[in-house]
C-alpha cells in the first residue's frame, strides 16, 4: 500500500471525528465557560497521546502475520460496522448525521446542568463532557493511526495524516464559531467504511496466511470492489424504502 | 465491580458495535483462511467471500427491525 493511501484514510476518518468531537466542544464552550472546555480537551488530547505512545511502540515489536491478523480483524469488523450504518444513512434507514441537531441537544442539556467548580477547573461540566466527547471521537482515531500506522511501520505518517486533519477541523471550527455542518459528514463516513472495509480484508486475510494475488496490487481491486457492492446495497435498499412508503400511503 | 463492568460495556461497543453478526462472521472467516491457507487450496476467497455475505445479511436484519 502507498504512503498516499495510508495518509488519505486516516486523514479522512480524523476529519470525520474530528468534526463530531468539535460539535460537543462548541457547544459546552459557547453555552458554559470556555476555559473549562479548553482545558477537558488538552486532558483527553494528553490521555490519547499516552495511548498511542505506548501502545505504538509495543504493537510495532509483535510478528508482521500476528500484528495482520488481529489488527486487521479488528479493522475489518470497525470497517464493516462504518459501512453498515453509511448504507443504512444513505438508503433512508437511518437519521442522517446532523451536526447542527447535535450541537443544539449538546446546548440544551449544558444550559439546564448546574456549574460547579473543582480544583483549577472553573466549571467541572463543561470540563468533563468536552474530556469525554475528545476522548470518545480521539479513541477511534488513535486506534486508526495505530492500527494502519503498526501495519505498514508508518506510526509516524499516520499521527503526521491524524494530525493535520485535526489542525484542519479545529482551525476552521474556530474561523466559523458553528458546527461544522457543511463537511459532507456522511459521505465521508461512507468512503472511510470502504477504506476500513478493503483493508481490513486485505490485512486479516493476509495475516491468517493468504496470499493474494497480485500482492498489494489486490488493494487496488478489493477498495473499488467494496465501494461497488456498497453502493448496490444502498440502491436495494433505497428501492425497499420507496415500495415500502408506496404500500403505506 | 460497577466501573469494570462499565468498561467492559465500553469495550465491547467499542470493538464489537451494533451488530454481534459481523465480529462472529469476520472470526470465523479468519479461522477458515488460517485453515485452508495451510492446504494446497488459495485462501484468499475466504474473507472476501464473508463480507460479501455478512453485511447484506446485517443490513436486512437492521431494515427488518425498523
Amino acid at each position: 500500500m502507498t504512503g498516499g493511501a495510508l495518509f488519505a484514510a486516516v486523514f479522512l476518518a480524523c476529519v470525520v471525528e474530528g468534526v463530531e468531537a468539535l460539535t460537543i466542544v462548541l457547544a459546552v464552550g459557547t453555552t458554559r465557560d470556555w476555559r473549562s472546555a479548553g482545558l477537558g480537551v488538552g486532558s483527553a488530547l494528553v490521555a490519547l497521546a499516552v495511548i498511542v505512545a505506548a501502545l505504538g511502540p509495543a504493537l510495532t515489536l509483535l510478528p508482521l502475520d500476528a500484528l495482520r491478523l488481529v489488527v486487521g480483524g479488528l479493522l475489518l469488523i470497525f470497517g464493516l460496522q462504518w459501512l453498515r450504518k453509511a448504507i443504512l444513512r444513505a438508503s433512508g434507514h437511518k437519521a442522517l448525521h446532523d451536526e447542527d441537531a447535535i450541537f443544539r441537544t449538546q446546548r440544551t442539556a449544558a444550559e439546564s446542568a448546574t456549574a460547579t467548580s473543582r480544583g483549577m477547573v472553573p466549571d467541572w461540566y463543561a470540563y468533563v463532557v468536552s474530556f469525554k466527547g475528545v476522548l470518545l471521537e480521539g479513541l477511534e482515531v488513535a486506534f486508526i493511526v495505530l492500527t494502519f500506522g503498526a501495519n505498514q511501520h508508518a506510526i509516524g505518517l499516520a499521527t503526521i495524516a491524524a494530525a493535520a486533519a485535526i489542525v484542519l477541523v479545529v482551525a476552521v471550527g474556530f474561523a466559523v464559531r458553528a458546527p461544522l455542518a457543511r463537511v459532507p459528514e456522511n459521505t465521508l463516513k461512507f468512503v472511510v467504511g470502504i477504506m476500513l472495509t478493503a483493508f481490513g480484508t486485505f490485512w486479516g486475510a493476509e495475516g491468517a496466511g493468504a496470499n493474494w494475488p497480485g500482492s498489494d496490487a489486490a488493494l487496488l481491486v478489493l477498495a473499488p470492489v467494496v465501494a461497488v457492492i456498497a453502493l448496490s446495497l444502498v440502491a436495494l435498499l433505497r428501492s425497499r424504502t420507496f415500495s415500502a412508503v408506496e404500500v403505506k400511503s | 465491580m460497577k466501573r469494570l463492568r462499565t468498561f467492559g460495556a465500553f469495550l465491547y461497543d467499542f470493538v464489537v458495535g451494533d451488530d454481534w453478526r459481523i465480529a462472529v462472521a469476520v472470526v470465523a472467516a479468519l479461522a477458515i483462511t488460517v485453515g485452508v491457507a495451510r492446504t494446497a487450496i488459495p485462501a484468499w476467497w475466504v474473507v472476501p467471500a464473508a463480507v460479501l455475505l455478512i453485511l447484506p445479511v446485517s443490513l436486512v436484519i437492521a431494515v427488518r427491525r425498523r
